[in-house]
């Protein structure tokens, strides 16, 4: 029975995490144009957008190469891929063990690759400019989610998420302060790899700032839906991935049944929208950085993160 | 399995004898390099023998004055025979396939010498053989480097090089001579029985990091590499990059895990780590700011031989805080990384050569938009890249996964400093990882994607079915050892038992895991969730959206048009290559290397143009070239003043030196 619980949950995960992919986004846009004391479009019309431009055909340039063509694929099915490994309302799901951080990273990085790429692909030269700086900011985030992987490590004993979690549903960790030190390095991660404020903007097309649209400046019709679907679907995952290891509350254990999955579903809902007001109230009262202020930002990132795993080493050597 | 490498190696050493004979006829060249194919073939095959099979030794019927040349064959020598023998056999049809006409001896009779310098450095079971085995493959490689001598920077690099060869041959004489102490006897049985303590440990280990460690370009005896690496011929750069530096941490890893006993304290690792840690975010970042594609493949190599380096160095931490599993993790990493870097830096030095050989230029300034010109060489590149980029399924990130988790396990060591430094190169080790992902996405993309930026490079063609198999060969294998891991691991178990006396945790065919019940990592399984989930993600847009596109204009930002003798548009409104390391230049590049940035402006009223410069420099490299000139020229200053001494003066010297001499050996006697 737990096998059938753990496929049907895992099913259930994948619909859920795509389709709230373009509601948290039409939604954190809506709370954000409120903040501003805008009305704001509708939370569906992130959906309603991708249908349209899945109808239309994309324009490519003359000298674009089958990268062009494969890239927005290859970039959508690895955000899939990944969502599908970061525990949602259930623990024990069948890709459970799968479910590695490095791993999720990994199939992230191959994304971000992807999107690279293609921006080069025609050689122009915002697509350029905007890869470089991509893979910039990625070259700094990397070592502050891997110490903070560090933390959770050492406090876990595993880098697989759904292990994590459980750990910190069930293991009486408590409250740290390097878990604190970890949580504020993972969130610095997710801003940069999210391409939002104060690292990117994600609601401009203005040259000088921006580095995600600049990449994707060439595609349209159904390239450009899976790149957006993409960008949403990175930003679920990674408020879904922080509800998962560091707000485990009402996650429904491994082997359980569905009664316990709505619990695990209402709560999974408000830690979203909660962690969606926070982010969009954070968005509205912080001004865009400069480019090369980011490594900064992502180096203070790094020290905390390298700071909470110093006082783990500490503690644990004085238990 | 013994006779079978011997046997290699011998009818190696014989091409290289016979090759100037073989150079006089057309199809000299043809056969030197089909030989060296066959041989290094023959090599991966008898190292997958060995690792299945038992260790075997022989003592070779000549050999040094004072004893017969011993040989040997064990897990770990047969672990890295497999490295030469797969790089070697790549590399080797490449040649093959480029050869166009008679080839010049001095290109033909060093490279089944220096093939067969390494596979008898793998192979030595005594000091004396494997210095020769090092010294050949020193001196092979360097005629090699030196072969295009009419251009001064090629002439730089073989001197720095043979410089460096020379200072590394020289540390490991002393090293075995530390090791053997007063008997004198280098053969590695009887080294084993004498393991060194206490400073004559760390002095050993001194002295094998700058002998090894230089050949294998960890920092800061790095700096001859970027030069040597690129001046050879591309299937050189290949073997130099994909097995030489792998011959060096076979010695390194001889030294440390073998030879200098099991019981070494904890901090013998600690300088193998730091090292490795500073090598690889050094030789990555000059990856992301060097213009010319060898030399910035030849800078990831020093990147992949610093994450190498910190797997060795950790499983020796771990093999002295008496953590076996760990070691074994640890070492199992390094292992498959040496192997996966191997394939895959081959793979993209000959995509490399291929490139140049096409488009007549290393310079990725002087490139662009090959994919649609060599679309085989571009894709087949692309699975190196990736690798090299450590994104799942490839076989860079299953090694790079094995040794995050090593890192993020070395806590479990219980001294605080070893923890703290371990926590600080597992930082360093995921920027190296992030960064090479930026030079690897910064050389594909340059090189591959966008417009041709010369007409050479717009009319580059692909190169011939042997040159092609030679890439898709080390691509497949890139490809294979990415989604089978596992299957590796197990195949080096014998030999991680014999570095760490420890197996590495088993986690199956398909899948290596990080301890019992810790991590795992199932590539297969990822590559079929990838897969699935892409299909997916097809199968849904293809129901929803038209088929095909439509084809427009390029859309330049706004340029005014290219005019007509520019059919591809202007190639400066594209990213160039300084353009696109910029961030990093400015981010990391100057506090690391001393990076700058700079505007002449014209004077006000002038029309000249504003220049905007920008470069670096490797301070190792800065360090070096200042004093040790230096140093040379005074040392020739004082020799030259022997040459005004007087008759009485220089019999003065020579009897000076035969009563040193004498009183020494008297002192040795008495001891």
């Amino acid at each position: 029975m737990a096998i059938v619980w753990s496929i049907l949950s895992q099913a259930l995960h994948i619909v859920l995490i795509v389709a709230a992919a373009p509601v948290l986004t039409g939604v954190l846009r809506w709370l954000k144009a409120r903040m501003m004391g805008r009305r704001g479009a509708h939370p569906l019309q992130p959906l309603r957008d991708l249908l349209k431009l899945l109808r239309k055909t994309p324009v490519l340039a003359e000298n674009a190469s089958p990268v062009s063509r494969a890239a927005p694929y290859l970039a959508a099915g690895a955000a899939v891929a990944a969502a599908a490994l970061v525990p949602s309302f259930a623990r024990g799901m069948a890709f459970a063990p799968l479910s590695d951080l490095i791993v999720v990273a990994g199939l992230l990085a191959l994304g971000r690759v992807a999107m690279a790429l293609a921006g080069m692909d025609v050689g122009t030269p915002f697509g350029g400019l905007g890869a470089a700086r991509e893979m910039s900011f990625a070259a700094l985030a990397e070592p502050a989610l891997v110490v903070a992987a560090l933390s959770l490590a050492i406090l876990a004993g595993t880098t697989n998420l759904d292990a994590i979690a459980g750990a910190f549903r069930e293991g009486g960790l408590g409250l740290r302060v390097s878990l604190g030190l970890a949580l504020v390095a993972l969130l610095a991660v997710a801003i940069a790899e999210n391409a939002r404020i104060p690292v990117d903007n994600p609601a401009t097309h203005l040259e000088l700032t921006m580095v995600h649209e600049a990449m994707i400046l060439e595609a349209s019709g159904r390239h450009l839906a899976l790149w957006d679907f993409a960008a949403m679907l990175r930003l679920t995952l990674w408020l879904a991935l922080l509800s998962a290891v560091f707000l485990p509350l009402g996650q429904a254990p491994a082997g359980a049944g569905p009664h316990l999955w709505i619990l695990g579903l209402v709560a999974w809902v408000a830690k979203m929208g909660a962690l969606a007001l926070a982010l969009a109230a954070f968005e509205s009262a912080i001004a865009k950085m400069r480019v090369f202020r980011v490594p900064e930002f992502l180096g203070a990132a790094l020290l905390l993160g390298l700071l909470g795993a110093v006082l783990l080493f500490v503690s644990t050597g004085l238990t | 399995m013994l006779t079978l490498l011997l046997l290699a190696t011998g009818s190696l050493l014989a091409l290289a004898v016979a090759a100037p004979v073989l150079a006089r006829h057309e199809a000299g060249g043809r056969a030197v390099f089909g030989g060296c194919a066959a041989a290094s073939l023959l090599i991966a095959m008898g190292a997958i023998g060995g690792l299945l099979g038992s260790p075997e030794a022989a003592d070779l019927p000549f050999g040094p004055p004072w004893g017969p040349a011993r040989v040997a064959i064990d897990a770990l020598s047969a672990w890295f025979l497999l490295i030469l023998g797969l790089a070697g056999t790549a590399a080797s049809i490449f040649a093959l396939g480029s050869l166009h006409g008679p080839e010049a001896p001095r290109r033909l009779v060093p490279y089944p010498l220096f093939l067969a310098g390494m596979a008898v450095t793998l192979l030595a079971a005594d000091g004396f053989t494997l210095l020769l085995g090092f010294e050949a493959m020193s001196l092979a490689s360097w005629v090699l480097v030196a072969h295009d001598h009419e251009e001064e920077a090629n002439r730089r690099a073989a001197r720095i090089y043979l410089g460096f060869a020379g200072f590394g041959g020289l540390s490991l004489i002393l090293a075995f001579g530390m090791l053997a102490g007063g008997a004198g006897d280098v053969a590695f049985a009887a080294l084993r029985e004498a393991p060194p303590d206490g400073w004559r440990a760390a002095l050993v280990l001194a002295l094998v990091l700058a002998g090894a460690g230089s050949k294998a370009g960890l920092a800061p005896l790095h700096v001859w590499l970027p030069l040597a690496h690129p001046a050879a011929p591309s299937h050189v750069s290949a073997l130099m990059s994909g097995a030489m530096t792998k011959v060096a941490l076979y010695v390194l890893a001889r030294f440390a895990f073998d030879l200098m006993g099991t019981a070494q304290p904890l901090w013998l690792g600690a300088p193998l780590v730091a090292l490795g840690a500073a090598s690889a975010v050094i030789g990555a970042l000059r990856a992301n700011l060097e213009d010319d594609i060898k030399t910035l493949l030849a800078c990831s190599t020093i990147e992949n031989v610093g994450l190498i380096s910190i797997g060795l160095g950790l499983a020796l931490a771990f093999r002295g805080a008496d953590l076996p599993a760990l070691a074994a993790l640890a070492a199992g990493a390094a292992l498959l990384h040496a192997l996966n870097h191997a394939v895959f830096k081959t793979l993209l030095f000959l995509a490399a050569g291929e490139v140049l050989h096409g488009a007549l230029s290393r310079r990725i300034d002087r490139l662009g938009g090959l994919i649609h010109r060599m679309p085989v060489t571009a894709w087949a590149a692309l699975a190196g890249v990736a690798a090299a980029a450590s994104l799942p399924p490839l076989s860079g990130f299953a090694s790079e996964w094995l040794l995050l988790q090593a890192l993020l396990a070395s806590w479990r060591v219980g001294d605080l400093a070893f923890q703290m430094g371990a926590a600080a190169a597992t930082a360093l080790a995921a920027l190296a990882a992030a960064l090479a992902a930026a030079a690897m996405v910064r050389f594909w993309g340059l090189v591959f994607l966008g417009r041709p930026r010369t007409p050479r490079a717009a009319g580059a063609e692909e190169g011939g079915r042997l040159v092609q198999a030679a890439l898709i060969l080390p691509a497949g294998l890139t490809v294979l050892f990415g989604l089978l891991p596992g299957l590796m691991l197990d195949l080096a178990e014998p030999a991680l038992r014999l570095m760490t006396r420890a197996a590495a945790p088993r986690a199956g065919f398909v899948a290596i895991g990080a301890a019992e019940g810790g991590a795992r990592y199932w590539p297969l399984l990822v590559a079929l969730l990838l897969a699935a989930a892409i299909g997916a993600v097809v199968w849904a847009v293809r129901r929803r959206a038209p088929t095909g596109v439509a084809r427009g204009p390029i859309w330049d930002c706004g340029f005014i048009a290219a005019p007509h003798h520019l059919p591809f548009g202007d190639p400066s409104t594209q990213p160039t290559a300084s353009g696109f390391g910029q961030p990093l230049r400015r981010m990391l590049g100057t506090s690391l290397l001393v990076a700058r940035e700079g505007v002449t402006m014209p004077p006000p009223g002038a029309t000249g143009p504003a220049i905007l410069h920008s470069g670096f420099d490797d301070p190792a490299l800065v360090a070096l070239e200042g004093p040790v000139p230096r140093w040379r020229d005074a040392a020739a200053a004082q020799a030259e003043r022997l040459r005004d001494l007087s008759i009485r003066q220089c019999l003065g010297l020579t009897f000076g030196a035969v009563v040193l001499m004498l009183a020494l050996l008297a002192w040795l006697e008495a001891r």
